[in-house]
């Protein structure tokens, strides 16, 4: 059965059109960078998925490893003069070839979506997965095979290993009112995503702190569950559309005025809920309406009173921008102007903060090699600044440049910048002299 | 293809250069057959050598299977010279990317031809010198491409296009063998090689290195951004400053429809309810760019300039370029199609030959945009339009060979600096007469090029090719853009 673009996502024409193939967006495309290839460029891909629109070319495996290639970083989508945009052109062409029969489906993409579906839109089996990593970290074992057991082991398993995070917080899994602030200004929801609050509670506590700090009275509906950011971005539209649906649903009930996502990719994707539902007659408008309140906490924090009562924070800061606040929600100003707020931060930046990280949700998992390859170009900026501290937005950049570090041997702790506030927070409210 | 074949074409490729650099199936083939125009045209294989012998490996094995060459850098070209209309091997030279040297004494870098332009700029800047050609696309396009068009950019009104930067090439000619042109000294003996390879397109073999000439960059800029109410005064205000004795590095001309289209989403600075701007840069010594600068300031007034701004630090003026630098592509956003043109008029001309582009496009019925190298009168009117409408694309094609006609009866020509290649051929019997015509086919023979070496390019006739304008660009027309 040959494979063609099926279903409601089929890329528009219209979005297509936009590009006149000037390639201002090849320096930008970590890929294109990476190999040299056309094939691995945004203008590359954008004429691959005409070329299967048009039924020029067949949808085979190879072509769709292009596709596949892809990091869906959108850091084209910032260079493009014409204003194409290729981040939902490659979401509808992944969705349009998974929605073919299973069968026909490329072998990668249905295991890859069939895992996506099972577990991170089921936070029990999520949990237990975790709980095995956890187990791993408490035990000391982790530990060992960091030292010298981890010869022993193959480079894969090994590189795979270091990828893994240190589970050894208590995950956040607080529901309810999180901080209800004596002058309550507005009230906010937020979201706490499927691994987020498992892998780095830390963050969502500052998250909490940082809100309550610019006085807004902090929920989190308990009926919420992940973003959907992955499915989408592996083609899953449907398991995207219906998680969607319940996060709208949850977060109406909660009555809040802005929807706080402290995770690049994830605040990225609520945005576009509107245009994810755009087909369903029922939800569309209620979609659109909760898109636009969606903030990322960053965004949001700049946007309040939140220079008064900062402590001293002794660090030497750079800054990875996470792709989907820059390139896809076009926010940059924000994490500069907050962590230029901090007394005693020294900011440096690094060469080319807005350039891709390599880990794009899965990819680092599924496109181990190229996205080792783009992440040691990062590593070798990041050292270049000599900053003791890498900030980012997203925990999935977090986990990639952690992981660099160790590999790397490039001696930075990695924060998000929420988290270095929250510090400074707590900072101005010690005592002085203490 | 012609003779031979293709499995065994691909085969010797894959022997020569390794199978990882060797693309046939059409799959890969597709992303191969555009540059940053409108035609298109499949490779039967494309190649990615590493080195001249390879390269030269390359050529010789498409010699022996008698199918075409045709060169490629990165395919931001604007007249269709890296698309293989008659297919063949495409030779894309991105891998050879290598600054070789670059000599602060001497002042001069030898670069592979992959090399980006921006690329030498960024390497010649700590030594506090600069790479001058610097097209609009210069974070994109390679010097390999940069030397075939000899392209230009806004800098070329004071250091001239690529032919004045290039000091030497190595060469893959058309029977494979391996030349070296010119000399590292200015003005080597003998016959200027190096002069005739530049601005070839690509039909005279593939540069493989070059030896260029860099340029101390001066301690004191400044850019101005000078308002007008019409495209008129600003073209009076070029000639103007011209004859009150200073040259600026760069002038360039935005009409109101740019600024319109560019201003709301790269927010450069330009007033919306501008008739038209000219963004003007002086260099030098700080006391002569003072100097200058007021001499600019007065011709523009003088000519009816409602307003000159001006910019020192370095980020007010990168903003003021980057809306430069970003118009075309941004004309991508704002209709459906475009089509780009490319022709050059001497300065003085040009407000009479504007008012003559606008009154064309007006009576065609179509929406024109312009921003150009005022300076040199090197002209680019866009034509923006529907090719979904009846006959759209036809009557733009017509359009445009009128626009073109008005420039050569005001005496200029049918290329600025985008190049001839496979768009403009018919258009060069109307600048040459026949016998000039022939003394260039003279030099394609003479360098062993003829009818496999970029086939169909820069001069009419030839085996395969059809002729005339209409009938060259409409086979290979596609949905979509057209640049
Ligand atoms: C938005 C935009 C703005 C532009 N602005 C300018 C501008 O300001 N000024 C200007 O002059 N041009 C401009 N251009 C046109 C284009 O960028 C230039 O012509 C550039 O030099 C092409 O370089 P390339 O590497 O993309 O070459 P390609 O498009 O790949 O090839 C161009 C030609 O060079 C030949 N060629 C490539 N490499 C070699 C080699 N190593 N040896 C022999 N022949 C070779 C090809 O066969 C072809 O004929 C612009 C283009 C775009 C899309």
């Amino acid at each position: 059965m040959t494979l063609q673009f099926v279903g409601p996502d089929i890329p528009s024409a219209e979005d297509l059109a936009n590009c006149i193939h000037c390639g201002f967006c090849l320096p930008s495309c970590p890929t294109y960078v990476a190999t040299g290839q056309e094939l691995e460029s945004p203008r590359g891909r954008l004429h691959l998925i005409s070329g299967i629109r048009e039924g020029r070319i067949a949808a085979t495996p190879r072509a769709l490893e292009h596709l596949d290639l892809c990091l869906q970083c959108r850091a084209c989508e910032t260079a493009c003069p014409s204003a194409v945009p290729y981040g939902r052109i490659m979401e509808d062409a992944r969705a349009s070839i998974m929605a073919n029969p299973a069968a026909a489906q490329p072998r990668g993409w249905s295991l890859r979506a069939f895992a996506l579906r099972h577990v991170l839109a089921h936070p029990a089996r999520l949990r237990l997965a975790l709980a095995a990593g956890r187990l791993y970290s408490r035990s000391g074992a982790q530990s060992l095979v960091r030292g010298h057991l981890g010869r022993l082991l193959p480079a894969r398993l090994r590189r795979l290993e270091s990828a893994t995070p240190a589970l050894t917080d208590a995950p956040f899994r607080s529901t309810g009112v999180l901080a209800s602030p004596a002058q309550r200004r507005e009230r906010v929801g937020m979201l706490l995503g499927c691994i987020h609050g498992e892998l780095y509670p830390r963050m969502h506590e500052a998250t909490v702190t940082a809100l309550a700090h610019v006085d807004a009275e902090v929920v989190a509906p308990p009926e919420q569950v992940c973003c959907g950011a992955l499915h989408t971005h592996a083609g899953d539209a449907e398991t995207a559309r219906a998680l969607a649906r319940r996060n709208i649903a949850a977060f109406e009930a909660a009555e809040v005025d802005a929807v706080i996502v402290n995770a690049a990719g994830c605040g990225a994707a609520m945005k576009e809920y509107g245009r994810l539902l755009r087909h369903d007659p029922n939800w569309r408008g209620r979609a659109e309406r909760f898109a636009s309140k969606v903030r990322d906490a960053l965004e949001y924090v700049a946007g309040q009173d939140f220079g008064h009562d900062l402590g001293a924070v002794d660090r030497t800061v750079t800054l990875q921008d996470a792709c989907h606040l820059a390139h896809a929600q076009r926010i940059r100003e924000a994490p500069r102007a907050i962590l230029g707020a901090i007394p005693g931060v020294a900011f440096t930046e690094m060469r080319h903060p807005d350039r891709c990280c390599g880990s794009a949700g899965i990819y680092s998992v599924v496109q181990a090699e190229m996205s080792a390859q783009v992440l040691e170009t990062k590593m070798d900026a990041i050292a270049a600044t000599g900053a003791g501290t890498v900030c980012t937005a997203n925990p999935g950049c977090t986990l990639q440049i952690e992981s660099g570090a160790r590999r790397h041997e490039v001696a930075a702790d990695v924060r998000h910048v929420i988290e270095v506030l929250a510090e400074s927070i707590a900072a101005g409210r010690a005592p002085v002299g203490d | 293809m012609a003779t031979g074949s293709p499995g065994t074409l691909v085969r010797d490729l894959q022997g020569a250069l390794g199978a990882a650099h060797v693309l046939h199936l059409p799959e890969d083939l597709i992303v191969y057959e555009y540059d940053a125009t409108i035609e298109r045209a499949l490779p039967d294989v494309v190649v990615f050598p590493a080195t001249t012998a390879e390269v030269a490996a390359c050529v010789r094995i498409a010699l022996d299977h008698d199918v075409p060459v045709v060169p490629r850098g990165s395919g931001t070209g604007l007249s269709g010279g890296a698309v293989p209309v008659r297919g063949g091997v495409l030779v894309v030279l991105t891998r050879m990317n290598r600054i070789l040297e670059v000599d602060a004494t001497d002042r001069v870098a030898v670069v592979q031809p992959g090399v980006i332009n921006l690329a030498l700029q960024e390497a010649a800047a700590p030594l506090g010198l600069t790479y001058a050609p610097d097209p609009s696309s210069q974070r994109v396009c390679t010097i390999g491409g940069n030397i075939a068009n000899n392209s230009g950019g806004p800098h070329t009104l004071a250091h001239g296009s690529t032919v004045n930067h290039v000091l030497a090439l190595e060469v893959v000619l058309p029977d494979a063998r391996v030349v070296r042109l010119g000399s590292r000294v200015p003005d080597a003996p003998g016959v200027d090689l190096r002069g005739l390879l530049v601005g070839s397109e690509g039909t005279l073999g593939i540069v493989t290195e070059a030896t260029l000439r860099l340029v101390r960059q001066q301690p004191a800029v400044r850019t101005l951004l000078a308002i007008f109410e019409s495209v008129e005064d600003a073209s009076n205000a070029v000639s103007e400053t011209i004859r009150r004795g200073v040259i600026p590095v760069a002038m360039e001309m935005l009409d109101q429809e740019i600024i319109r289209i560019v201003e709301p989403r790269i927010r450069a600075g330009y007033p919306m309810d501008a008739g038209a701007a000219l963004l003007i840069e002086v260099e030098g010594v700080a006391e002569g760019v003072a100097l200058d600068a007021a001499v600019v300031e007065a011709a523009c007034h003088a000519a009816g300039a409602r307003e000159v701004r001006s910019a020192e630090e370095a980020s007010e003026r990168e903003r003021l370029w980057e809306g430069r630098k970003a118009a075309i592509g941004a004309i991508g956003a704002a209709a459906p199609a475009f089509y780009l043109l490319d022709g050059v008029v001497p300065r003085t001309k040009l407000p009479e030959v504007m008012a003559q582009v606008m009154e064309l496009s007006r009576a065609a019925g179509f929406r024109c945009a312009n921003v150009f190298h005022a300076g040199d009168g090197n002209l680019h009117p866009n034509i923006m339009f529907d090719p979904a409408e009846p006959r759209a694309t036809e009557r733009v094609l017509e359009l445009g060979e009128a626009i073109m006609r008005v420039c050569v009866d005001a005496g200029g020509a049918i290329t600025g600096e985008h190049g001839v290649g496979l768009e403009k051929r018919s258009y060069m019997e109307w600048v040459f007469t026949p016998a000039d015509l022939a003394a260039q086919h003279a030099v394609r023979d003479a360098f062993g090029s003829t009818d496999r070496f970029n086939p169909c390019k820069v001069l009419p006739g030839g085996h395969g090719c059809a002729s005339g304008h209409m009938k060259e660009i409409s086979p290979h027309l596609v949905e979509g853009a057209y640049v």
